[in-house]
């Protein structure tokens, strides 16, 4: 059983499973929206999981990917003529592009001076989208056509539930794919010591924008579904506290578990919509979240039940 | 040239708050190594507190000093329930907590006061002064005066005073500080305090000219600590150099370029800086030991 | 045949001259041994050959190639590996996992390759991992490979270190010390460690303190005393070699080991 477990292909397994038996439970097509909305998102925390939890680099900006592949797909349909799965194709090589361009200079830098860098870039990706409203409609955002694939329409919170679900599933396949590698096991060693990850043959800089480039990419996407899926998209997509709350979900999932991508997402996701007479204090409750996490729990809590079953690592 | 006077004060009015952020932030970070976010709140809380204050019947003045002992209070709590149970976490684990608290601030602020811009009356009169062709506000020769009695003062203290050697010692090294008897706790306490008020400060002082709203903390926090790099982490001196410049350059940029993308600067400092020289203007480079 | 040979090199940090002039040459097959007082420049000198800091004069070459100034992941590839003095493990990984990452400059696989898993990876993984075993074997830690590397005892630790850079197959291995702290038991096993390594053709930089273990095990020494050379030569001549004895021992010192050799 342990054997059955530990195995690569468990985790995957398992989120298949859910994804399917889920909708059996689901009362309404609200339980579909949630869903998807936590699919979109643990598809974007993974991604910065594999940045930070693995490659052990920090990015305090990544809802700025998120904005990126969100407008893509609107100003591509809106200003451009061009259909939506264009739009993600698009913001994704867009968002690729960037991060290999912005991430050379910016990774060579460390700790928390990265952390300030990343940020900046966030910031800076949300105020050109508010400030460019000829573009992208300006702080009130544009609307968003819906996708259509080969004539048939795709829209409303079943299809993205679907989407959503299964690109999250290809996108832990291939996650996992990479740290069972060469590439996967580089990362693991520029985590834990550059000095000797350079002096074994490893070109820290390249690997390290490597995977800056595949976050960014799984970001974008997950923005570009959000925007399909709203239907329309606002600034605030690549805002600040969007990217804390990326942030704040790899950690509490664990930074470093797979799993953990999809247990933070679910988090952070379904306890605001559920507790909407909180509603008003969100900001209040991210904080002390993120506060008691970074303090107390700084492993996630995937972590801690793992070592309560013993060592399990996905 | 009317102009150029014109931007020039309010960029240094500006630019004397995100100097004392930023002399907030290499306080704290000299004394504990630790990036403070959530400086930008004490801003904030110094000029809604006073605000809902006055609104609730106190006098201004007595206003403004509870606002500021509010603050303390609260970079006190920071200090001791966030701060210092995560000892010895990684930077970014620090820099993540007080993210944290500054949303955390934010989102209370949002709740205990309300999500609209106030203001506050001007101290010397609403009536602009007329300088060489440019309107100047009287509170932004109280923004920078206040500023300028704040660091003296606080150069005052550091310079001249045993307290002021003991915050010195611990930022240099803090073990042999504590073992020549410094209680760097408190030591921390105090620059976490100090930071804090005059954060508080330099907010009641520029609520009359900028407002304040429960969410200005997160652009100023971002834009003292481009002061803080801009001068060179870790030096105070530099620090207000660095606001002061910063401050200048939104200014002209905002005037003469495009004033939809002032924010932008502050980042783009931010980047120049730690790509071009890291040691800021006035800051020592760093050497890194394997 | 030179496999490593370094000409005046020099770099000064501040005003301090950490290395001053050094020149050596190390033959291929050999253990090449550098000591000197605490301070003298021996981790800056490997620091130096190995690309973690770039000389401000002076050559370093590697065979018959000029490598001066070149990045330390390209120095690797050119079959340079070393380990370090406070041990640069990957803690988090197991202690087959810190080998195998040793085998990273002979893995052909590309990043696009891995994402998707193409049956080549999953090819490559066995082979590093079959790789990494015997090479964890002969440093004797094949029991431990599945363990996490942070549980492991601190000479272990050293041994695993050694295990990593034998791993990516060097022509030269550079040793930072690594007898330190461990005990006399320890050190006998380094130096049949050693011996195997140069058995196999590998050219041993060893930088140490352990003069039991440098007199045992070397070829050659290079004596450094505040960033210059102070002798070179076999045990023999360096042991009995007086500016020797009395850089490590002080002219006091140096008169009583005089008086104690008789």
């Amino acid at each position: 059983m342990r054997a059955l477990l530990d195995h690569r292909w468990a985790p995957v397994a398992a989120i298949a499973v859910i994804l399917l038996l889920l909708p059996l439970i689901f009362p309404s097509t609200y339980y579909y929206r949630i869903a998807a909305l936590v699919f979109i998102f643990a598809l974007a925390s993974l991604g910065v999981n594999l940045l930070m939890g693995f490659a052990g680099q920090v990015s305090l900006g990544h809802a700025g990917f998120l904005g990126i592949g969100a407008y893509a797909v609107a100003i591509g349909a809106t200003h451009l003529g061009a259909p939506c799965w264009l739009g993600i194709l698009g913001g994704a090589s867009l968002s690729g592009l960037i991060a290999f361009i912005v991430g050379r200079p910016i990774l060579a830098l460390k700790g928390q001076y990265l952390a300030v860098a990343t940020l900046g870039f966030g910031l800076l990706v949300a105020i050109v989208l508010t400030n460019e409203a000829a573009w992208t409609g300006g702080p009130d955002g544009m609307l968003v056509p819906h996708l259509v694939l080969f004539g048939f329409p795709l829209r409303g919170p079943q299809a993205w539930y679907w989407i959503g679900g299964i690109t999250f599933v290809i996108g832990t396949v291939l996650a996992l794919n990479l740290i069972d590698s060469p590439t996967g096991r580089a990362l693991q060693a520029i985590h834990d010591s550059e000095v000797a990850s350079r002096m074994l043959g490893i070109d820290v800089a390249r690997h390290k924008l490597a995977i800056f480039v595949i976050s960014a990419i799984y970001a974008s996407v997950a923005g570009s579904y959000l925007a399909l899926l709203n239907e329309l998209v606002t600034p605030d997509v690549s805002g600040f506290l969007r990217s804390i709350e990326l942030v704040a979900m790899v950690v509490l999932g664990g930074m470093g578990s797979v799993v953990g991508s999809l247990v933070g997402a679910t988090l952070l996701v379904v306890l605001p919509q559920m507790l909407t007479i909180l509603h008003d204090y969100e900001q209040m409750v991210l904080g002390i979240v993120v506060m008691g996490f970074m303090i107390f729990l700084r492993h996630g809590i995937v972590q801690g039940i793992a070592a309560a079953f013993g060592r399990m690592r996905t | 040239m009317a102009e150029f006077l014109q931007f020039a004060f309010s960029g240094l009015t500006v630019g004397a708050v995100y100097a004392l952020v930023a002399l907030g932030f290499t306080l704290i970070y000299n004394a504990s190594g630790v990036v403070n976010f959530a400086q930008g709140e004490f801003v904030m809380l110094g000029g809604m507190s006073t605000v809902f204050l006055a609104l609730a019947g106190v006098p201004l003045p007595l206003a403004a000093l509870i606002a500021v002992i509010v603050a303390v209070a609260i970079g006190l709590a920071l200090h001791r329930f966030a701060i210092e149970p995560a000892r010895g976490a990684s930077a970014v684990t620090l820099i993540m907590i007080t993210i944290g608290a500054s949303i955390f601030l934010r989102g209370a602020a949002q709740i205990v006061f309300d999500k609209r811009f106030h203001s506050l009356p001007p101290l010397l009169g609403a009536d602009p002064i007329h300088f060489g062709g440019a309107a100047i506000l009287p509170q932004s020769l109280v923004v920078l005066a206040g500023a300028a009695i704040v660091v003296a003062l606080l150069w005052g203290v550091i310079d001249r005073t045993m307290l002021g050697k003991a915050v010195i010692a611990t930022a240099a090294n803090r073990l042999a500080a504590r073992l020549v008897g410094i209680n760097t706790r408190r030591i921390v306490d105090f620059s976490f305090a100090v930071s804090a008020a005059i954060g508080a400060v330099a907010g009641i002082l520029v609520t009359p000219i900028t407002l304040t709203s429960y969410d200005v903390g997160t652009l100023l926090a971002l834009k003292g600590f481009a002061g803080a790099m801009l001068g060179g982490i870790g030096s105070a001196f530099g620090a207000v150099v660095g606001g002061l410049v910063l401050g200048l350059l939104e200014a002209f940029s905002a005037g003469y370029i495009s004033s939809n993308y002032k924010d932008a600067v502050a980042f783009l400092v931010i980047l120049a800086v730690l790509f071009i020289m890291p040691q800021g203007l006035l800051g020592r480079a760093q050497v890194e030991r394997v | 045949m030179r496999s490593l040979e370094v000409e005046r090199l020099s770099i000064a940090f501040g005003g301090v001259r950490a290395v001053s002039d050094v020149s050596l040459t190390v033959s291929s097959g050999i253990v090449f041994s550098i000591i000197g007082p605490n301070g003298a420049g021996k981790t800056t000198l490997l620091n130096l050959i190995s690309g973690v800091y770039a000389p401000q004069d002076g050559l370093v070459r590697l065979g018959s190639e000029d490598v001066t100034g070149l990045a330390p992941h390209l120095l690797a590839r050119r079959g340079l590996s070393r380990t370090f003095q406070n041990l640069q493990l990957f803690l988090r990984m197991t202690v087959l996992e810190n080998v195998m990452v040793g085998r990273h400059r002979h893995e052909r696989t590309g990043i696009l390759s891995d994402l998707l898993h193409l049956p080549s990876v999953s090819r490559q993984n066995r082979q590093t991992r079959e790789a990494a075993r015997s090479a964890l074997a002969r440093v004797g830690l094949a029991a431990n490979a599945e363990r996490p590397a942070g549980s492991l005892a601190f000479g272990d630790l050293r041994r695993l270190e050694i295990a990593r850079a034998l791993a990516s197959e060097p022509k030269v291995l550079l040793l930072d010390e690594p007898a330190a702290g461990c005990n006399p038991v320890e050190t006998e096993e380094l130096d049949g460690i050693i011996r195997s390594i140069v058995k196999d053709g590998v050219t041993v930089v060893l930088v140490e303190h352990d003069m039991r273990l440098v007199m045992n095990v070397s070829d050659r020494i290079h004596v450094l005393a505040n960033g210059k050379t102070l002798a070179e030569g076999t045990a023999a001549e360096v042991r009995s070699n007086s500016a020797v004895v009395e850089a490590y021992l002080g002219v006091h010192g140096s008169e009583e080991a005089a008086r104690a050799f008789g």
